[in-house]
């Protein structure tokens, strides 16, 4: 579409992202004690709670560039959404998994209802697993932006309204690690766990970027194999549930 | 205002004379209460269970007229008409949720009878006040976000699909705090008479937040 | 300044999916005038007129209408345009006469505009019918109420005259017509008929622009080609 170059950084990114998740890491297994009450599997935590508030950032940050679409009408705008709509699923896919384990490990079963991160999750992964079929159900290119980003709109501010909802219908009958202010942890604890958000967070950046560069690569990809051809380049390219 | 005014006459004028939607709406939320009586085995319920079969009936029966919500528009040419006409679209979503929230009035008005006849224990007088309340504010969501909902599922190839399929997730926070507030009311014994406030805080925050998000967003969905 | 023309298009083109429905269209029609659009099936009429009508984006090129860029200014054009599109635009479950008091009711004229209109046409004494109990022809001239009811400068007219009998496309030609004074763009099955009363005329094959200009410049051998 435009000559924006999303590689500019990444680099610099990506060596940033490792530093810090190798840091964690380091810090998960030698630095952080061992919980009094669930032992070593507790260590999950330092995986599962990044992973699950960075996919929901995702998910609003997907409706923010939403906003920006249906302002300007700029694809470029539609195009972030779907990246980081597309890039949270993954990420809370995983915050799933990492927190099922969790729950068998120290709850003794593969599902638990009364941990609201996990349950929230469940629903908004569920809902926003319904942003493809969407978009490929969609034929128009500018409808299916448009339509995507009205989805992306109501789903991005569904998230903390369902957080609300969910964690008032749970009972905590449960020790919690991490209250939502994060105030009972230990402080060697507390580092750690920071340490790790900011990883995690670091790879969401990174990914995004990641698969901004080369969606923008593959356009301009196209373009140029158009402009060779001397094909009309206006023309939409053919059906497909992702913008360009 | 007398642009959502007219095209909520001619909603209901159309249903009225077509009887298409709402009577299916009530069978099926009558149907759905008859079949809970043998899938749970039971000749009453009450309390918490009794609140998630009915906010579960008036869900799947919402779905029916959701679904419907804007047949006629895009079979008869409707969205064009209005699309034509030098109106504010946000009317359009006015008049539709104002229509849907009406179906659901009356289903319930038939629906809440029909469950106190066949499950429920507690006897409706005390609880009535209570339960006007939670429905009134349940009734807002369904028909916020189904309206939502069925606008974008309407241009889609598979829009029964997708409207649910984005309209059961959607709605989940708001059935949640539903079931809640009705649940403490509907107890046989020492009922109290108001439902719980931090639900009815839920549901209403829930019904304030997508209600103005719809009217953002709904003239996006009509373009075109 | 000289009035806007009625209609302007630069380039216009629209896809659906891989192919283009229009490409490359450019026309400007003064007020007052009338654009004959001939082509064969699938040639592009409708999706011009859906276009001019603001129902459709251009997705490349400009479209502007009374001097108004599309889609942009389309809120201020579209009370002074008329469409009579293939589709009546009508409930089939509803009577001519509700028909007719919701779409007067949305563009803000006076009811007592639409016992006139159904007058115009001839359907007043059965305007108390549903739609789905009409024929054809009948449902055409609602149609045509319709589409004129909040007496529009621009007419957008996908063959006005189809199932209609010679004695109803007299009663709509001092409507629709060129007696009616408005801007108007017809497509029409019968290519004589719409170069005999047009000013200009678009023939369209696939999307692109066969010839545009003075009817006269279409000879009967260009129009066998166009429809060949």
């Amino acid at each position: 579409m435009r000559s924006t170059t999303y590689g500019r950084g990444l680099r610099s990114l990506s060596l940033l992202t490792v530093l810090f998740i190798a840091a964690a890491l380091v810090m998960v297994f030698f630095y952080a004690p061992l919980d009094a009450e669930q032992g070593f599997v507790q260590k999950i935590f330092y995986i599962h709670v990044p992973l699950a508030i960075v996919s929901l950032c995702g998910f609003v940050f997907g409706g923010l560039m939403a906003i920006g679409y249906l302002r300007t009408g700029d694809r470029a705008w539609d195009m972030r959404s779907y990246v980081a709509i597309h890039m949270a699923l993954i990420f809370g896919i995983g915050g799933l998994i990492s927190g099922s384990i969790w729950a068998k490990a120290s709850w003794g079963h593969w599902w638990v209802w009364n941990e609201p991160t996990l349950v929230s999750f469940l629903i908004v992964i569920l809902l926003f697993c319904t942003y493809q079929p969407l978009r490929f159900s969609i034929e128009d290119p500018e409808r299916q932006a448009r339509y995507a980003s009205v989805f992306a709109i109501t789903c991005g501010a569904f998230v903390p309204l369902n957080f609300i909802a969910v964690s008032q219908a749970t009972q905590f009958v449960h020790p919690r690690v991490l209250t939502l202010t994060g105030a009972h942890l230990p402080p060697a604890m507390g580092v750690t766990f920071l340490v790790s958000m900011i990883g995690i967070t670091l790879l969401y950046a990174t990914l995004w970027k990641y698969e901004m560069a080369a969606k923008n690569a593959r356009s301009q990809l196209r373009r140029l194999r158009r402009t060779l051809l001397g094909e009309d380049l206006d023309r939409p390219y053919g059906r497909s549930a992702a913008p360009l | 205002m007398s642009t959502a005014w007219a095209v909520l006459r001619k909603d209901l004028r159309l249903e009225l004379r077509s009887a298409e939607t709402l009577p299916a709406m009530v069978l099926f939320a009558v149907v759905t209460i008859v079949i809970f009586h043998f899938a749970l085995n039971r000749d009453t319920i009450q309390g918490q269970e009794a609140a998630g079969v009915f906010v579960i009936a008036l869900l799947f029966a919402s779905m029916l007229g959701i679904n419907r919500l804007f047949v006629a528009e895009r079979e008869q040419g409707g969205f064009d008409g209005f699309l034509l006409a030098p109106v504010d679209r946000g009317a359009m979503l006015l008049a539709k949720a104002s229509a849907l929230y009406l179906f659901l009035v009356v289903l319930e008005v038939i629906a809440v009878p029909a469950f106190k006849l066949f499950l429920l224990q507690p006897g409706l007088g005390r609880p009535l006040p209570g339960l006007i309340a939670v429905l009134a504010l349940t009734n807002l969501a369904l028909s916020v976000i189904g309206t939502l909902v069925s606008g974008i599922a309407v241009h889609t190839r598979a829009r029964d699909l997708i409207g649910p399929m984005i309209g059961l997730p959607l709605l989940v926070p708001a059935l949640i705090a539903s079931a809640r507030a009705a649940g403490p009311i509907l107890q046989a014994t020492h009922a109290p008479a108001a439902p719980p406030l931090r639900w009815v805080g839920t549901l209403a925050l829930y019904d304030l937040v997508f209600a103005l998000l719809a009217y953002a967003v709904f003239d996006f969905l009509l373009e075109e | 300044m000289s009035e806007p023309p009625a209609i302007e298009l630069r380039s216009v083109s629209r896809w659906f999916g891989e192919r283009a429905a229009l490409s490359d269209v450019s026309v400007s029609l003064p007020a007052g005038e009338t654009l004959a659009v001939l082509g064969r099936n699938g040639a592009g009429k409708s999706t011009l007129l859906r276009i001019l009508a603001t129902l459709l984006r251009a997705q490349h090129g400009s479209v502007e209408l009374f001097g108004e860029p599309l889609p942009r200014g389309a809120h201020k054009v579209r009370g002074r345009l008329g469409l009579l599109a293939h589709d009546p635009l009508l409930y089939r479950e509803l009577t001519a006469r509700e028909n007719l008091t919701y779409h007067a009711r949305l563009h803000r004229v006076p009811l007592a505009r639409v016992e006139e209109a159904l007058r115009s046409v001839q359907m007043e004494r059965r305007g108390d019918e549903p739609v789905r109990t009409y024929s054809r022809g009948m449902v055409q001239r609602v149609a045509v109420a319709r589409a004129i009811l909040h007496d529009p400068p621009l007419l957008l007219l996908d063959e006005p005259r189809a199932n209609l009998d010679p004695a109803a496309g007299e009663l709509i030609e001092p409507l629709v017509g060129r007696a009616s004074g408005r801007t108007r763009v017809i497509t029409s099955h019968d290519p004589r008929a719409a170069l005999a009363e047009a000013d200009q005329v678009l023939a369209l094959k696939d999307g692109k622009v066969a010839h545009y200009g003075d009817p006269a410049v279409l000879t009967d051998d260009a129009l066998k080609e166009l429809y060949a």
